[in-house]
């Protein structure tokens, strides 16, 4: 692959309502933050991907709304439905192809204007399943009863991720929901569908994100230091819930395995220094752990409760807060990436992580992560 | 430098008012193993998936995930693109960038729509801004309607203007056994036919329609083993100006010297890179997204075709029928089929087939270079060029 | 242009995307439907080609890519994959009175699970591997919710 690089990043704050700003306005905010960033004028933008959702956007070709806001006048510009990490993904493909210098990828989601059960439950199958009610906490409380009898991976261990999560918000200023929390506190709190406690799950959320990709020769004319695009892959598993093992990760292994072969790792615990992937709810960080090759299958639990995750440890995962700290859907993959960004480029403030050289971040599509997207960003071209 | 990319296999299903007979899946799946059949593959063999449609269509949220036992991404990577009526040309598109990045030799590209499981008008009624434009705009036939009338006051185009238009496409469609309107009409039938919202008439519009179009994309190494005939990507490019109702039409967009800018800039831009001066003697065939028949007129002019108001003259002079200088829509085009998500990417199919002299009683003679084109959103453009001959390069 | 803004209530306008929609179940769908419907009776389909059967139904098999070609009747029993008991649920999804549950559920003779509702289970009673059995509705009209839900079943642990 020739090398492409991240030149900007821009962020709203996660907010649980940001009444104040419709969501062009929050695209326009993270669009002017991330040319800000590189240094750029909106004419340096070669070509926009906006990322967005008719359903959670409540409006048909939602990303009509937005093409003010996102620069895309007199340009090249497309619409990824999904996860942010997969907007970025077709945005780095238009730069490989030689015909643009530069994309910029925008995402935007307002979770307090509609009810999100309702738009969840609207990814089940209308013949077969979507009548039974179920939605995305359901859905995924399925899969972690999958995962830990599987495993025995215990409560305790998938509350010691939200512990950790949220106590790492308070040093990103753009999180939504930093919280002091004990193991106690989240095992006490409600059952929402078993296992899946209140605080095992992400919180409901409203911001914009937004990155600019550039070629190797535009990124050198870029304001900050490059972060470069080493390798990226994603890949589905089956649709129906019971075509799959809920409790296996294959997609998430075929995708990593592709990525890491770009990036040429071989050994991810060794040659990463930072995770940061998609922990909607406390039991995925453990699996999307073990997916991503950090530890055997089933350790993921160990591996946490080690302390190897948190902050100082050996490999810091979801330094930023992760989505439990703040879930803009379809912009977290893009947080992900951005904060990946900025932990290589040293620019974490007080979260930052000593001698961050390579970074992993992950994003995922449908129900209980049925596609996933990995991307390995790297200090080095 | 990017890949040069081809396509070597096409599937769609024949185009009908509803197909109860199959769900969204099944419907896709038609469509896809058509496609990797005629391309001479299996499902194994390709690389990645982009699938497109509407979501207020179906009702169903995240189409990509939910369409893996039809469109064959189990295992595979999949993304789903969507830009409203120009979708099927926006995967089309992304599936040319997915080969050109040099990154997947093998790209299925899947459009479709089921608008029978649907109000389409009240699907597309909330398309517009909730405030300001939808408790007033009153869906897709009097959006085009104001842009008819304007038109019409502009160059003094007639309605028998639009009406030859949707006569010529649906005699078209007598040849094409996939559309799904089959009418033998006259300029009096469409003229006759009760206004929707004036000037536009029941004969000037699209159907809705159940279908799905799929499109083997591949790289040129892999080219080299496929069955059929590339027929190549020249270039691609698109325009999606605007966001509010109002922007299209408003006049100082035309005292700015904007016709149809979305339209005129993605074609200027195109032509550039291809190396098209001249249109008319340079294009073979053109697949128009034309959703109805004023279109016919007007986007003409926008592609360059001729000059601003010169549209009716030379559609009456037959240069755009069969036999004609650039025969446009021999499928009969959008106004004889309309299943949205599929319909840009039917466009881009029958390009294939034309360049690939498979395109059975529609077949234009000889056709070197074909236009597609996408229509959308808020009077978006995409615009893509096919060619018999391998390009020097690729040109996104 | 902020100065205008304070003791202001933002503006919020309420509204709900109305669209109705008929989903068509498709020949292999409506065979399937009317087999709960009329005979109470699961039917899988098995692909041609790698013999596996699938329940939900489908038309071609998501692996093999071919026709799946036989109707193969399944048991209306089964093995519990995974469940969550469900304490919390939006108004309009709920079709169970709190607290209900949802399994993946592989019926005797399927080769894979699918999603159903659980009820008539002990607080605890659930367990990955045990044994359920369906109940149906008394009015059946060929829909998923012609079976009400799954319930451990009777007499066997």
């Amino acid at each position: 692959m020739e090398p492409v690089a991240i030149v900007g990043v821009g962020m709203t704050e996660m907010r649980r309502e940001r009444k104040a700003d419709g969501y062009p306005d929050l695209v326009y905010e993270a669009t002017r933050k991330a040319l800000d960033d590189a240094g750029m004028e909106i004419g340096d933008v070669d070509n926009v991907i906006t990322v967005s959702n008719d359903f959670f956007d409540g409006r048909t070709i939602s990303s009509m709304a937005i093409q003010d806001a996102c620069g895309s006048f007199d340009k090249n510009v497309s619409t990824v439905e999904g996860d942010g990490t997969f907007g970025a993904f077709y945005g780095l493909m238009r730069i490989l192809s030689g015909s643009f210098g530069t994309t910029l990828v925008c995402a935007h989601h307002k979770g307090s204007e509609s009810e999100m059960p309702l738009i969840t439950n609207a990814m089940f199958d209308p013949i077969y399943e979507r009548f039974l009610g179920v939605e995305a906490v359901t859905s995924s409380a399925l899969q972690a009863r999958a995962y830990m009898d599987k495993y025995g991976i215990t409560e305790e261990q998938c509350a010691m991720v939200s512990v950790k999560n949220h106590g790492n918000a308070f040093a990103n200023p753009v999180a939504q929901l930093p919280l002091k929390l004990t193991v106690d506190e989240v095992m006490a709190s409600p059952y929402i569908a078993d296992p899946i406690k209140l605080l095992d799950c992400c919180p409901i959320s409203d911001g914009a994100s937004a990155v600019i990709l550039a070629s190797a020769e535009r990124a050198e004319k870029a304001a900050k230091k490059p972060v470069w695009v080493k390798g990226v892959a994603h890949c589905s598993d089956a649709y129906h819930l019971g075509d799959r093992d809920l409790s296996d990760v294959r997609a998430l292994e075929e995708a990593a395995r592709k990525a890491y072969a770009m990036a040429g790792i071989d050994d991810p615990k060794k040659q990463v220094d930072l995770v940061e992937l998609y922990d909607a709810f406390t039991y995925m960080e453990l699996m999307w752990l073990e997916g991503l090759g950090f530890c055997g299958r089933g350790e993921g639990g160990r591996l946490t409760a080690s302390g190897e995750t948190a902050m100082g440890g050996r490999l810091p995962v979801n330094a930023s807060g992760g989505c439990l700290s703040g879930n803009p859907v379809l912009v977290a993959g893009l947080n992900r990436i951005i904060e990946c960004v900025l932990q290589i480029r040293g620019e974490a403030g007080e979260r930052q992580v000593e001698g961050a050289r390579t970074a992993v971040a992950h994003g995922i599509n449908g129900p209980c992560g049925q596609s996933h997207c990995v991307w390995v960003l790297g200090g080095e071209k | 430098m990017g890949k040069r990319v081809a396509i070597t296999g096409v599937g769609m299903t024949k185009q009908r008012s509803s197909r109860p007979d199959v769900n969204g899946q099944e419907l896709i799946n038609e469509a896809a193993r058509m496609a990797l059949e005629d391309a001479g593959l299996t499902r194994s063999d390709i690389d990645a998936v982009v699938i497109g449609n509407m979501d207020h269509f179906e009702g169903i949220n995240y189409v990509d995930t939910w369409s893996v036992d039809g469109s064959g991404a189990l295992m595979k990577p999949i993304m789903k693109v969507t830009t409203g009526g120009t979708t099927g040309t926006t995967v089309a598109m992304a599936a040319y960038y997915h080969v050109a990045s040099g990154l997947f030799d093998r790209v299925l590209a899947i459009g479709w729509e089921k608008n029978s499981e649907s109000d389409t008008t009240g699907a597309i009624i909330t398309a517009f801004d909730p405030f300001w434009d939808r408790p007033i705009f009153a869906g897709a036939v009097a959006g085009l309607a104001l842009e008819a009338t304007q038109y019409m006051h502009l160059t003094g185009a007639t309605e028998e203007d639009a009406a030859y238009v949707a006569v010529r496409e649906r005699k078209h469609a007598l040849n094409n056994p996939y559309a799904h309107l089959h009418m033998n009409l006259t300029i009096e039938d469409v003229m006759k036919s009760p206004y929707l919202s004036w000037p536009v008439k029941m004969g000037d519009m699209c159907p809705r329609t159940d279908g799905a179009c799929a499109v083997v994309f591949v790289s040129e190494d892999a080219a080299q083993d496929s069955p059929q005939k590339p027929a190549w990507v020249l270039g691609v490019a698109d325009r999606h100006l605007w966001a509010y109702t109002s922007d299209p039409y408003a006049n100082q967009a035309i005292e700015n010297g904007w016709w149809f800018p979305a339209m005129e800039w993605s074609a200027r831009e195109l032509y550039d890179k291809v190396g098209i001066t001249d249109p008319l003697e340079q294009i073979d065939v053109a697949e128009l997204y034309l959703p109805y028949s004023f279109a016919g007129l007007r986007y003409m002019e926008s592609l360059g075709f001729c000059g601003r108001g010169e549209g009716p003259a030379l559609v009456r002079s037959g240069a755009f029928d069969m036999g004609g200088k650039c025969p446009v829509n021999p499928s009969g085009g959008v106004m004889s089929s309309n299943a949205i998500g599929a319909t840009g990417l039917i466009r881009v199919a029958e390009c294939a087939w034309q360049i690939q002299g498979r395109a059975g009683d529609r077949q234009v003679p000889d056709v070197k270079i074909a236009l597609a084109t996408g229509f959308g959103g808020c009077f978006w453009s995409d615009i893509l060029l096919f060619g018999a001959e391998k390009p020097e390069k690729s040109r996104g | 242009m902020d100065d205008w803004r304070e003791n202001q209530e933002l503006l919020v306008m309420e509204g709900r995307i109305k669209v109705p929609y008929r989903w068509f179940a498709g020949e292999v769908g409506t065979r399937y439907f009317e087999s709960l419907r009329d005979e109470r009776k699961f039917l899988g389909t098995k692909c041609g080609k790698c013999g596996k059967v699938h329940h939900v139904p489908r038309r071609n098999c998501p692996d093999c890519f071919a026709e799946c070609s036989e109707w193969v009747e399944l048991g209306s029993s089964g093995t519990l994959e995974t469940y969550t008991v469900v304490r919390r649920q939006h108004p309009q999804l709920a079709p169970l009175p709190l607290p209900y549950g949802y399994g993946i559920i592989r019926l005797d003779g399927a080769d894979t699970g699918f999603l159903h509702l659980l009820h008539e289970f002990e607080e605890g009673g659930l367990a990955t591997g045990m044994r359920v059995e369906a109940v149906f509705a008394e009015e059946r009209e060929g829909k998923i919710l012609d079976v009400r839900y799954f319930r451990p079943a009777k007499g066997v642990s």
